[in-house]
C-alpha cells in the first residue's frame, strides 16, 4: 500500500518539522553510522569470559560440563539421557564441527533438522558469551533452527575460543567470518520456561526443557 | 557554624502550605522554631495561599501561573523560601520554571526562587548543616517518605537523621516506606475507593512496625492516613515530623482531640 | 481492540472487590518488583545504561523516517516484504490478506502487543482462520475470552485455581480428562495441548520488540520458545510492529536489551532472544518461505515531536505497571485497551481519543515510582499532567470538580477573601468536631469520610495565630 507508506513518512517528517530532504551532511553521518556500528557501554565483569560464562548459565538452570577433547563426549551425551530417563536417540546437527565425534554405537543417531516427536539434539554454537551465558546459534544448511526447539533435551557442544566477553562482541565476528545475518540468530540462555502461573517460574513451556552446553577445551 | 549577627542571619520566607495553615497551625510554628534556633531569621508573608498544585495537577495552567506569580512575587525577596511540606515545595521548585518556559521575566524568577527554595527538614541539615536538635520525644516511631519529597527532592536521609537526635526516640522502618499512601491530592476524592485501598495497605504497613507513632514530613499524606488510622480505631500518633523535631508535640496528635470518642 | 476506558472507574471498584484477582494481583509486590531491584543492583553500570538507551531512542527517533526507509531496504534485501499501515483498520486488512494469498487455515501467534491493538485475532477468525495464542498468558485468557491485563505477563490476574478449571474445561478435547492442579503439569499439559498447533500452522504472527535498521531484523525477546515455535516452523512469518520500535543497529539492540529483561522481570537476559531477518535462505532445512512486517502507525507519527514525544521511548518491559500502585490495587482491565497501567494511560488517550479515556490520567496520584523505575527515563507522571491539561483545555472536565477548582482557584487569587472564608471554616469544622479533634461525616466530603475520618483543624489558622502572636508580641 504506496499510499500508506508516503503518508506514514510525510506525517514523521511533518511532525519532525522538516521540510526537505535531509541535507547531504546529515544523511551521510547517518549512513555512515549504521556502516560501521559502534558499540555503547558494556558492563564490566571480572572472571574470565569463560568462567563467567559457567556461572551464568548454571545460575539459569544450564547444564555445562567441560571436556578435554571430542572423545569424551559420546560418554557426556550418554550420561545425560540415561540421568534424565531418555531414549539413546539423537537428531545430531549435520555440521561439520560435530564430525569428529565418535558416538557409542549405542546411539541411534540422524543428521537432519529436527520434527516433533523428536527427543534429544545435539547441536554446535557459533559462539558463547561470557556477559551473560548465553549461546548464539545462528541457522544455516548445517544448524536447521528446529533443533533449537523443537526436541525436549537441547544439548549444545561449544568451542571454548568461541566465547566471547560480550554479546557486541558477537556481532563483531558475526560481521567478520559470515558478513549478512542468517534468517536466525538465536540467544539461548538456559531451558525454556515461564511464569505465567501465579509468577511461579516453571521450566519445560514450548522449548527444550534442559539445556546441556559441552565445553571444548581443545578448541 | 555558627551565626550570630543579625546582619548575617539567613532571611527565611516561610512558605506555610494551605494544608498547615488551615489544618494544624503546630507545624509552621513548629517550622520557625527550628529555623529561628539554627539561627534564621523568618518571616511570614501574610498574603500567601497556596502554590497553585491543585490547579496544576488538574491541568488548569492559567490559574497555575496566577497562583505561582503571586508566589514568586511574595517570597523572591528572601535568601531562602522554606515550606514544611515536599509536595509544595516539589512545585515551586522543579514545576514553576516549567510553567514559564517561552515567558522571560517570569523564567528567570522563576528559576532563581528555585533555587533558593527547599523543604524544611533538608534545609535544616543540607544548607545549614544542622546535625542535631536538643528535643525530646519517648517512644517508637516509623517515617513515611511522601512521593513528591522523595522523588522530586531526593528527601529521604534527611528527616531520619534529624530524628536520630531526638532523645527518647527510636524509629522503626516500615515496610514500603516509599509507597505511596493515596492521597494524591484531588485523586483521593475522585477515586476514593483504590485510595481507601491505597491508605489501607499503607496502614497496615505502619501497624506492622507496632511502632506508636507516625511522622511524615507532608500534611496531606499526613491528614490522609491519620484518616484511616482514627477511623480503624488504631491508637498510633501522627505528627508532623518538624513538631517532634522542635518539641512541640504538647498537643493532641493529628486527629486526635482533647475528649475521648 | 475496543476501548472500555471510559468506564475504568466501575471496572476498578468491581476489581477491588475481586478476591481472586486480588489474590493474583498481591504477588505482583514480591514477584516482578523485587526481582527487579535485585538485578538492578547487581548491575552498576544500570543507572548509566538509562541514559545511553534514552539517547539511542532519541536519535533513532529525530531520524525516524530515515532509519525506517534502511530497515525497509534491508528487509527487502533479504528477501522479505514491509507494508505500512496508518491505521489499525489497514494493518488488520494486510494481516488478513497476506494468510488469504498463503491460503491459510491456522495461524500461530507469539505474543504481540500490537496485535491486540489492531484486533487481529477477531479480524482472521472472521475471514474464517483459526488463531492459536501460544504465549501461555495468552494462551490462556485465549481460552477464557478475555483480554490481556499485562503487558508481559497477560494473565497474570488469573489464580492457578482458575487455569486449573479453563484447562479441565477446554482441554478435554485434546484427550485431556483429568484436572492438573500442579504449575509443573499446568505448563506440561501446555505444552503438549500447544504442540500440536506449532505443527500445524500455516502462518506464524509475532511482535518485535526491536527492529535493526542496520539489517531489516525483527527481534523478540521471550522465555518460553512459543515465539521461535512460530516464527519457524510455518511456511509464512509475519512480524506485527509499531514503528517507533526501530533501532539503528545490533550493537544499539545489544544495549537497550540489557536494560529490557532487568526492567521486566529480573533476569539478566531472557531465555530465548530471536533476531529474525527474511524468509528461509535457499539451502536451509527449516524455516519460513515468506517473512513479512507489518508496520503500524496508529498515531506514533502524531506524537513525534509533540509534548508526548518521549512516550515514543518505550520499550514495552512493564515495570512502571509493576511499581504502580494503582495498578497493584486494580489490576490491568480495568484500563478497558490493550495498554495498562501508567503507560497504557499515557498511551490510550493519545490512540483512542483523549474524550474516550477520561479516567486513565486522572487515575494517579502523581507519585513518580513509574519514573523511577523506567528504564527510558520516560516522565510518565509529566505526560499524564499534560493530558490532563488537554481535557481542561478542551473544557473535558465534569462540571464539579471544575466548579470546585475554580471556586478554590477564586479565593486563592484573593487572599484577604481566602483569609476570611477560611478564618470562618476553620472554626466551623473545629466547633463541628467539638473536641474530639476529627469528623466522621461532612456534607460535600463524603468522598473522604467514607474511608477516613476528616482530621479537625484547631479554631484559627496559621496566619491568624501568627498576626496574633506577633501583635502580642511586638515585633
Amino acid at each position: 500500500m504506496t499510499g500508506s507508506r508516503e503518508q506514514v513518512l510525510a506525517n514523521i517528517r511533518r511532525s519532525l518539522r522538516r521540510a526537505g530532504p535531509l541535507a547531504d551532511s546529515v544523511r551521510a553521518g547517518l549512513e555512515a553510522r549504521l556502516a560501521s556500528p559502534q558499540a555503547n557501554l558494556k558492563p564490566h565483569y571480572e572472571a574470565d569470559p569463560d568462567a563467567h560464562f559457567e556461572i551464568r548459565l548454571r545460575a539459569v538452570s544450564g547444564i555445562v560440563t567441560r571436556v578435554q577433547g571430542p572423545g569424551e563426549i559420546s560418554g557426556v551425551v550418554e550420561a545425560h539421557v540415561q540421568a534424565f530417563g531418555l531414549p539413546l536417540e539423537l537428531v545430531l546437527a549435520p555440521d561439520p564441527d560435530l564430525d569428529d565425534i565418535a558416538w557409542s554405537n549405542r546411539f541411534k543417531v540422524e543428521r537432519r533438522a529436527a520434527v516433533g516427536s523428536d527427543q534429544t539434539s545435539v547441536t554446535s554454537a557459533f559462539a558463547g558469551v561470557g556477559e551473560t551465558g548465553s549461546l548464539v546459534l545462528l541457522s544455516s544448511p548445517r544448524s536447521p533452527t528446529t533443533l533449537n526447539f523443537l526436541p525436549e533435551d537441547h544439548l549444545i557442544v561449544l568451542a571454548r575460543s568461541r566465547i566471547v566477553p560480550h554479546i557486541e562482541d558477537v556481532w563483531t565476528r558475526l560481521r567478520a567470518e559470515i558478513g549478512a545475518l542468517p534468517r536466525t540468530v538465536n540467544f539461548i540462555t538456559g531451558p525454556s520456561k515461564t511464569g505465567d502461573v501465579e509468577q511461579v517460574i516453571q521450566e519445560g513451556a514450548h522449548g527444550p526443557r534442559r539445556l546441556h552446553v559441552i565445553l571444548r577445551e581443545d578448541r | 557554624m555558627s551565626i550570630t549577627s543579625p546582619s548575617t542571619r539567613p532571611r527565611v520566607g516561610l512558605f506555610v502550605t494551605c494544608l498547615v495553615d488551615l489544618f494544624r497551625p503546630n507545624v509552621g510554628f513548629a517550622a520557625v522554631k527550628l529555623l529561628q534556633d539554627a539561627g534564621c531569621q523568618v518571616e511570614v508573608p501574610p498574603l500567601q495561599v497556596c502554590c497553585g498544585q491543585p490547579a496544576y495537577n488538574s491541568g488548569d495552567g492559567a490559574d497555575t501561573r496566577v497562583l505561582a506569580r503571586r508566589v514568586i512575587e511574595a517570597f523572591e525577596g528572601y535568601d531562602y523560601l522554606v515550606a514544611p511540606s515536599g509536595s509544595c515545595v516539589g512545585m515551586i521548585k522543579e514545576h514553576y520554571p516549567r510553567l514559564f518556559a517561552t515567558s522571560a521575566p517570569w523564567q528567570g524568577r522563576a528559576d532563581a526562587l528555585s533555587r533558593k527554595s527547599f523543604e524544611l527538614m533538608s534545609f535544616l541539615t543540607d544548607v545549614l548543616h544542622v546535625t542535631g536538635v536538643s528535643a525530646r520525644y519517648a517512644g517508637t516511631a516509623t517515617y513515611h517518605d511522601s512521593c513528591s519529597g522523595l522523588r522530586e527532592l531526593g528527601v529521604r536521609d534527611q528527616p531520619r537523621a534529624l530524628l536520630a537526635s531526638v532523645e527518647g526516640l527510636s524509629v522503626t522502618e516500615m515496610r514500603d516506606a516509599n509507597v505511596c499512601c493515596g492521597f494524591g491530592g484531588s485523586f483521593c476524592v475522585k477515586f476514593p475507593r483504590i485510595s481507601q485501598r491505597m491508605v489501607s495497605d499503607k496502614v497496615r504497613s505502619i501497624s506492622d512496625t507496632g511502632a506508636a507513632t507516625l511522622l511524615g514530613g507532608d500534611m496531606g499524606c499526613l491528614l490522609n492516613m491519620a484518616g484511616r488510622l482514627k477511623r480503624a480505631g488504631s491508637p498510633v500518633k501522627v505528627y508532623h515530623a518538624a513538631e517532634v523535631l522542635a518539641g512541640l508535640t504538647q498537643l493532641p496528635g493529628i486527629g486526635d482531640g482533647t475528649k475521648a470518642d | 481492540m475496543q476501548s472500555n476506558a471510559h468506564d475504568f472507574k466501575r471496572r476498578a471498584d468491581v476489581a477491588l472487590e475481586d478476591m481472586e484477582l486480588q489474590k493474583a494481583l498481591g504477588l505482583l509486590k514480591t514477584g516482578f518488583t523485587l526481582k527487579r531491584a535485585d538485578a538492578v543492583a547487581a548491575l552498576p553500570e544500570f543507572q548509566a545504561l538509562r541514559g545511553v538507551g534514552r539517547e539511542i531512542k532519541e536519535h533513532t527517533l529525530a531520524h525516524l523516517d530515515f532509519y525506517l526507509e534502511a530497515f525497509e531496504r534491508n528487509v527487502r534485501a533479504s528477501g522479505g516484504h514491509v507494508h505500512w499501515a496508518s491505521s489499525v483498520e489497514e494493518a488488520r486488512a494486510i494481516v488478513v490478506q497476506i494468510c488469504r494469498d498463503a491460503g491459510a487455515k491456522r495461524v500461530t501467534k507469539g505474543k504481540s502487543m500490537v496485535g491486540e491493538e489492531i484486533g487481529v485475532n477477531e479480524a482472521l477468525e472472521a475471514a474464517g482462520v483459526d488463531v492459536l495464542e501460544t504465549d501461555l498468558g495468552e494462551y490462556i485468557i485465549q481460552l477464557a475470552n478475555e483480554p490481556p491485563s499485562h503487558i508481559i505477563a497477560p494473565a497474570i490476574h488469573k489464580t492457578k485455581a482458575q487455569i486449573t478449571e479453563l484447562f479441565y474445561k477446554h482441554h478435554a478435547k485434546h484427550g485431556k480428562t483429568a484436572r492438573v492442579t500442579e504449575v509443573a503439569a499446568i505448563v506440561n499439559e501446555a505444552r503438549e495441548v500447544l504442540r500440536e498447533g506449532f505443527l500445524a500452522a500455516d502462518v506464524g504472527i509475532t511482535g518485535a520488540n526491536f527492529l535493526v535498521a542496520e539489517n531489516g531484523a525483527a527481534v523478540i525477546v521471550t522465555n518460553e520458545g512459543n515465539g521461535d515455535l512460530t516464527n519457524t516452523l510455518p511456511r509464512v512469518h509475519i512480524v506485527t510492529a509499531g514503528i517507533e520500535k526501530v533501532v539503528p543497529t545490533l550493537e544499539d539492540v545489544s544495549t537497550i536489551l540489557r536494560l529490557l529483561a532487568r526492567s521486566a522481570t529480573g533476569q539478566q537476559m531472557s531465555v530465548y532472544t530471536t533476531f529474525s531477518s527474511g524468509p528461509k535462505r535457499r539451502e536451509d532445512l527449516d524455516g519460513p518461505d515468506a517473512f513479512h512486517v507489518v508496520l503500524l502507525d496508529n498515531g506514533r507519527s502524531e506524537m513525534l515531536g509533540n509534548e508526548f514525544h518521549e512516550m515514543l521511548r518505550c520499550i514495552r518491559c512493564s515495570a512502571c505497571m509493576n511499581h504502580c500502585p494503582v495498578y497493584g490495587a486494580v489490576g490491568g482491565h480495568a484500563y478497558g485497551w490493550v495498554y495498562p497501567g501508567p503507560m497504557g494511560a499515557v498511551l490510550t488517550p493519545l490512540m483512542v481519543g483523549i474524550e474516550k479515556t477520561m479516567p486513565l490520567p486522572n487515575a494517579c496520584t502523581l507519585n513518580g515510582r513509574c519514573q523511577e523505575v523506567c528504564p527510558m527515563q520516560i516522565p510518565l507522571p509529566a505526560m499524564l499532567r499534560r493530558l490532563r491539561e488537554r481535557e481542561f483545555d478542551e473544557g473535558l472536565m465534569p462540571w464539579l470538580p471544575r466548579a470546585g477548582l475554580a471556586a478554590w482557584a477564586f479565593l486563592a487569587r484573593r487572599p484577604r477573601l481566602y483569609r476570611a472564608v477560611t478564618g470562618f471554616g476553620v472554626k466551623a469544622l473545629a466547633w463541628l468536631a467539638r473536641g474530639k479533634g476529627r469528623l466522621r461525616h461532612l456534607p460535600l466530603a463524603g468522598a473522604w469520610t467514607a474511608a477516613r475520618d476528616l482530621p479537625a483543624p484547631a479554631g484559627e489558622t496559621f496566619q491568624q495565630a501568627w498576626q496574633r502572636r506577633q501583635r502580642g508580641s511586638g515585633s
